[in-house]
């Protein structure tokens, strides 16, 4: 909403200065969003014509234009609007001048070669509209003011205000003026009606159709004949400039200026191009009209329009149509004043994707009282500047308005905000923001404004008073230091372990979007259902993510291709696995590239492999609480690991839920991808799958019991089949003697001479100590022989002499 | 007795000489083996007269222990020469690279949330979740926004149906739906989170990071908010004054409602927080609206409190000097390297939230 000092003194006496103005529209709550000087400098825009144009020597696009601007010789201006033309009137910019839009200053420059002394401006430069097709068009009546400027000399800066969406009654300078003054900023001056003489009859036939869903409840007009729609007069033009509207002609400028001084909107038409009487109906489906914008709008059902006999005349409360608009010779208007449902016209404008200044206003709620007011006052303002007679009033309605009432306890107030405020004092802001009150015994009887629909109950009303009194009333509290709660969960405290275990073994953390290219994502989604948004900001942001990995290999794929060679990231965050709330999982995913160690003068160069990853799992897994010696490891992975170079991990033997794979990213997903790097490893835990331990860290802490006596080591070398897992001799061997095993590491895998072509041989360290006693040769004899013995029977092994 | 005194006297000159390992350890075996010079004088002992054996003994012992020394300290001298000469040789160029080492990091939108944590656990907050996909009744209807609300059209909303029902969580706010739905009051927790809306230019990303407050109990009121936030900004921007204003806005879920602006100014191109007279806006709160504290069952004459939303990027943005929003998103190596965090530096009550 933008307003200027001056506008609000037409509602507002007051002595103080703008400065304590920004300040106190702030304070209130009507946030001062930015203040543009209007003033001196735009002064150097001056109304100019055009009294020749030749094309640019040098380029087909630009005119070279001969510029009348009021002084003895004409400036020559390029100017590459394709509406510059031979008697066009419009602005000009000499050199000097400060753009409003770009905030550039403008100097002579040589534009190809051919030097131009300023600039011919559109009407979004001047941030006079959005207009940026062209130059601004000037009708034939600022002819007289070429060389004047061509905004007004008035002192006031445009200040433009960020109107939260509960108070449209702020949408007018009024309701701004009415703010302030119950602040004790000024004082609200009455608005005085001029009284006119309504003489005739409305004879143009007004109905409203009783139907389902109708979005007018009132509809208010009144006939103005014999007008001479003219220019408007200079006073009306420089207020209109002075918020950035572009005067138009006077019939257009009058309602504007009513909907922009009391947020009344008004809607003028030719009441010669209506047939016969006007019908507020329901549109019927596929009905079609051209409106103001010069667009054709095809209509859903259901729709509020204004029709004649003939069809659709506009869209109520949103935009009027071409069929019945006012023009410089329009003889007799009818002008309307009416009250649209919210609601109605919210969803009328969604389905049309049409966004006007009367659509954000009713949309938020008109005073369904203003009705009369309005046309009274643009019909004075009509007679005054166009002559013509003006007709008595017709409102036609199906609803009457309700004036609500609050008991309001005046006590609440203390309760809510933590001060106190007097009854008295409660009483005049009220009154001064216009409710009527009435004192009962405890209470205060409350009459709600009728341009307050925002206000209906007393928590309304307690807001109402602080934001009027002032924030800066409320006491600081200092808050109490106790905790009756643990701040993080067990399942939370294990997100943030796991996170900072993963960082502390060399990966970057990173945060990627949840939602992912759908054809990453597919690589990556195996079974998993496909989410798609219905509104994605990209096609490429199509999907949420059923995997972290397509989101990282992207980003990897980029540092890569950056020069970065051997990396390591990873993320923690959703995975999602439906369209419901809930349906998502928390997984830390990791991905690294390239080589452990490259171009190093004391290790041997190597690529990063899968067991650098299980490694990265395992020990976080343990350093979380889980016991790395009961995991049970298999290799059955989803497709987009390596079939044969992956793994997944269960916390025991049970297999209950996976805990996490680790492995090679599948090849044939690097190659569709171009991912270039010496390999590509992942892993992925999976935070709901590792069970809670119920102990806390003091309980998990056992009884401290070491062996001193003496400890063995015996080494064994079995030759197995090749698709015998080394897991598996282990698990056997474990269990051979489970308390004098203390240690089993395997410390050799070889393939090749000497070893049958399905075959291998896995070579085991085995340490033997008892907690009783220091075992001799014969013990030590008895423990080996069950241990070939075991590992020969259960898994087809022979112990290699 | 002449015997002893030869011995003595020969070897101590003999030991005088260059040896090397070998000879004295001849010498050594010579004097003191099984049958060396000294050793067999030990096996006089008995047969010597009674009237000299005490003596003969006695300078015996003597001999012994001086020669003992001597080739000690003969052996120790050459085995000290050899180490030196040893370290001579072995001398390497210790400038060379170590063993190479990566560091990983903590992004500092992570960072950023255990630093809100620790700081909120102090006054007695706990943390809880919600969903990214969210209901349109919990993220809209359930916090009084319905659906023809102007207040909707400031947050538009990814979603998953073409009825519009699911939806990415516009807010953090629905989390409060969910916890105080499940739960009886008195509440008081926080949520961080991610949060979604169609936006993405220069300033905005399509996704971001909030953190919800709530603290709803019996006499909770407006100044337990402004000393609440007061608290909170003072403690994360590590400063002993704020400047802070609170300011009227409109929020369908909080009445009445405020936005709040921290003071700041530019220093050397720096932002400082706290001090100067530029405001700059960085959270939204009020007291929970009673429409809201009745979709969730809770009686609103008897319990009543705030709410909060803070943006943690931009918070993260302020106190670390980053420029641009959607770089926490690009995961650029450098710059995850450059405003990472190391693992180790958790921010808590008892060291502090930085170093």
């Amino acid at each position: 909403m933008k307003i200027t000092f001056d506008w609000l003194k037409d509602h507002l006496k007051t002595n103080l200065k703008e400065k304590n103005l920004l300040e106190q529209l702030t304070n209130i709550g009507l946030e001062v969003e930015s203040v543009e000087s209007l003033s001196s400098d735009n002064q150097l825009f001056k109304v100019a014509k055009i009294i020749k144009t030749e094309k640019h020597p040098n380029a087909d696009r630009l005119k070279v234009c001969d510029v009348n601007v009021g002084e003895k010789e004409l400036k020559k201006v390029v100017c590459g609007a394709t509406n510059a033309s031979e008697g066009l009137i419009t602005i000009y910019a000499p050199p000097g001048a400060i753009i409003p839009k770009t905030n550039t200053k403008l100097e002579i420059a040589k534009i190809r070669g051919v030097t131009s002394y300023g600039m011919l401006c559109s009407e979004s430069e001047l941030n006079l509209s959005d207009e940026s097709d062209g130059i601004t068009e000037l009708s034939k009546k600022y002819e007289k003011n070429i060389g004047k400027s061509y905004f007004s000399k008035s002192k006031s800066n445009l200040i433009d205000l960020s109107i939260t969406p509960n108070r449209p009654d702020c949408l007018g300078v009024k309701g701004i003026a009415r703010d302030l003054a119950a602040s004790g900023f000024g004082r609200l001056i009455a608005s005085k009606e001029k009284k006119i003489k309504l003489k005739s009859k409305q004879t143009l036939k007004v109905k409203i159709n009783k139907e389902k869903g109708q979005g007018c409840s009132a509809f208010g007009s009144c006939l103005i004949k014999n007008v001479k729609n003219t220019e408007s007069p200079q006073w009306l033009k420089d207020k209109l400039i002075s918020v950035g509207q572009k005067p138009i002609s006077a019939i257009v400028d009058i309602t504007n200026y009513v909907m922009l001084d009391i947020n009344r909107p008004l809607h003028a038409y030719d009441a010669d191009k209506i047939e016969k009487g006007i019908i507020v109906r329901n549109s019927k489906s596929g009905e079609e009209f051209t409106a103001l914008d010069n667009k054709i709008y095809k209509l859903e059902k259901g729709m509020c329009v204004i029709s004649d006999n003939k069809g659709v005349l506009g869209l109520g409360g949103i935009i009027g149509g071409t069929r019945s608009g006012t023009e410089f010779d329009t003889k007799n208007i009818l002008l309307e004043s009416a009250y649209f449902d919210p609601r109605s016209i919210r969803n009328t404008a969604k389905k049309l994707n049409l966004d006007t200044d009367a659509k954000f206003r009713f949309e938020r709620g008109i005073d369904p009282l203003s009705i009369e007011t309005g046309l009274k006052k643009a019909a004075s303002l009509i007679q005054e500047i166009c002559g013509g007679e003006v007709s008595k009033i017709d409102i036609q309605k199906i609803e009457s308005y309700k004036t609500k009432i609050i008991n309001f306890d005046v006590n609440s107030f203390e309760n809510i905000v933590g001060f106190k405020i007097s009854e008295k004092e409660i009483q005049r802001i009220l009154t001064d923001l216009g409710f009527i009150i009435k004192k009962e015994k405890n209470s205060l009887k409350l009459i709600v404004p009728s341009w307050r629909p925002d206000i209906s109950q007393q928590i309304d009303i307690i807001e109402e008073l602080v934001r009027i009194s002032g924030y800066d009333k409320i006491k600081t509290i200092d808050p109490t230091k106790d905790r009756s709660r643990s701040t993080l969960t067990q399942t939370q405290r294990l997100f943030h372990f796991l996170q900072r275990a993963i960082a502390s073994k060399g990966y970057l953390e990173t945060i990627t979007w949840s939602f992912t290219d759908q054809s990453y994502n597919n690589h990556f989604r195996e079974a998993g259902k496909e989410i798609k948004i219905v509104n994605p900001i990209s096609s490429e942001l199509g999907v949420l993510r059923n995997s972290i990995f397509s989101n990282l290999i992207m980003y990897m794929s980029k540092n890569l291709d950056r020069g970065f060679k051997d990396l390591s990231i990873f993320e923690i965050g959703p995975v999602f696995t439906g369209s419901k709330p809930g349906e998502q999982k928390t997984v830390v995913c990791g991905l690294s590239a390239g080589k452990k160690s490259r171009l190093s003068w004391i290790d041997k160069e190597r690529n990063i492999d899968l067991f650098d990853a299980k490694r990265d799992v395992v020990q976080t897994l343990n350093e979380a609480g889980y016991n790395s010696d009961q995991f049970f490891i298999d290799s059955q992975t989803p497709n987009y690991y390596h079939p044969g170079k992956s793994g997944r991990i269960f916390l025991d033997h049970k297999k209950d839920k996976v805990a996490a794979y680790f492995g090679e990213i599948h090849p044939n997903i690097l190659k569709k991808i171009d991912i270039k790097t010496e390999n590509l490893i992942g892993f992925e835990i999976f935070l709901e799958n590792l069970k809670l331990s119920r102990k806390t860290l003091k309980d998990q802490k056992l009884k401290f019991s070491v062996s001193d006596f003496q400890k063995s080591e015996r080494d064994f070398a079995f030759v197995v089949n090749k698709d015998v897992e080394a897991q598996e001799l282990i698990s056997v061997i474990s269990n051979v003697s489970p308390n004098l095993i203390s240690n089993i590491k395997v410390f050799d895998v070889y393939e090749g001479e000497n070893i049958p072509d399905n075959q291998k041989s896995i070579a085991i360290s085995v340490t033997i100590q008892s907690s009783e006693k220091t075992l001799n040769d014969k013990d030590l004899e008895k423990i080996n022989n069950s241990i070939i013995e075991e590992v020969e029977n259960k898994t087809g092994a022979k112990i290699r002499s | 007795m002449s015997d002893l005194k030869k011995i003595r006297d020969e070897f101590t000159s003999k030991l005088k000489g260059k040896l090397d390992l070998a000879e004295l350890n001849q010498i050594k075996s010579d004097l003191f083996g099984k049958n060396g010079l000294v050793s067999s004088q030990f096996k006089k002992i008995g047969n010597i007269d009674v009237s000299e054996r005490k003596k003969f003994a006695s300078d015996l012992n003597i001999i012994k222990d001086e020669l003992h020394d001597l080739i000690n300290l003969k052996i120790n001298e050459i085995e000290k020469a050899n180490i030196n000469e040893k370290l001579e040789k072995e001398k390497i160029d210790v400038t060379l690279p170590e063993r190479s080492f990566v560091r990983g990091k903590i992004h500092p939108v992570s960072q950023t949330i255990d630093e809100i944590s620790s700081i909120f656990s102090e006054i007695g907050f706990s943390v809880e979740e919600g969903p990214d996909v969210e209901n349109e009744y919990n993220n809209f209807t359930a916090l009084n926004t319905p659906d023809n609300h102007p207040a909707r059209d400031m947050h538009d909303t990814f979603y998953l149906d073409e009825k519009k029902e699911r939806l990415l969580r516009t807010h953090t706010s629905p989390v409060q739906i969910r916890t105080m739905l499940k739960d009886k009051p008195p509440f008081k927790i926080i949520a961080p989170g991610r949060t979604y809306r169609s936006d993405s230019d220069q300033t905005h990303s399509p996704m971001f990071h909030q953190v919800e407050g709530l603290h709803i109990d019996k006499n909770i009121n407006m100044g337990h908010l402004k000393g609440c936030l007061n608290y909170f900004i003072k403690e994360f921007f590590e400063v002993k004054k704020i400047k802070m204003r609170f300011r009227p806005s409109h929020f369908p879920f909080t009445e009445p409602s405020a936005e709040v602006d921290i003071g700041y100014e530019i220093k050397d191109g720096k932002i400082i927080i706290g001090e100067g007279d530029q405001w700059l806006e960085i959270l939204g709160c009020g007291m929970v609206h009673p429409n809201v504290l009745k979709n969730v069952k809770v009686d609103p004459t008897k319990f009543q409190g705030y709410a909060f939303g803070i943006g943690i990027d931009r918070l993260a943005m302020l106190k670390y000097g980053i420029n641009d929003l959607r770089a926490f998103f690009d995961c650029d190596y450098r710059w995850l390297n450059h405003f990472g965090f190391d693992p180790l530096d958790v921010p808590t009550n008892y060291r502090g939230l930085s170093r």
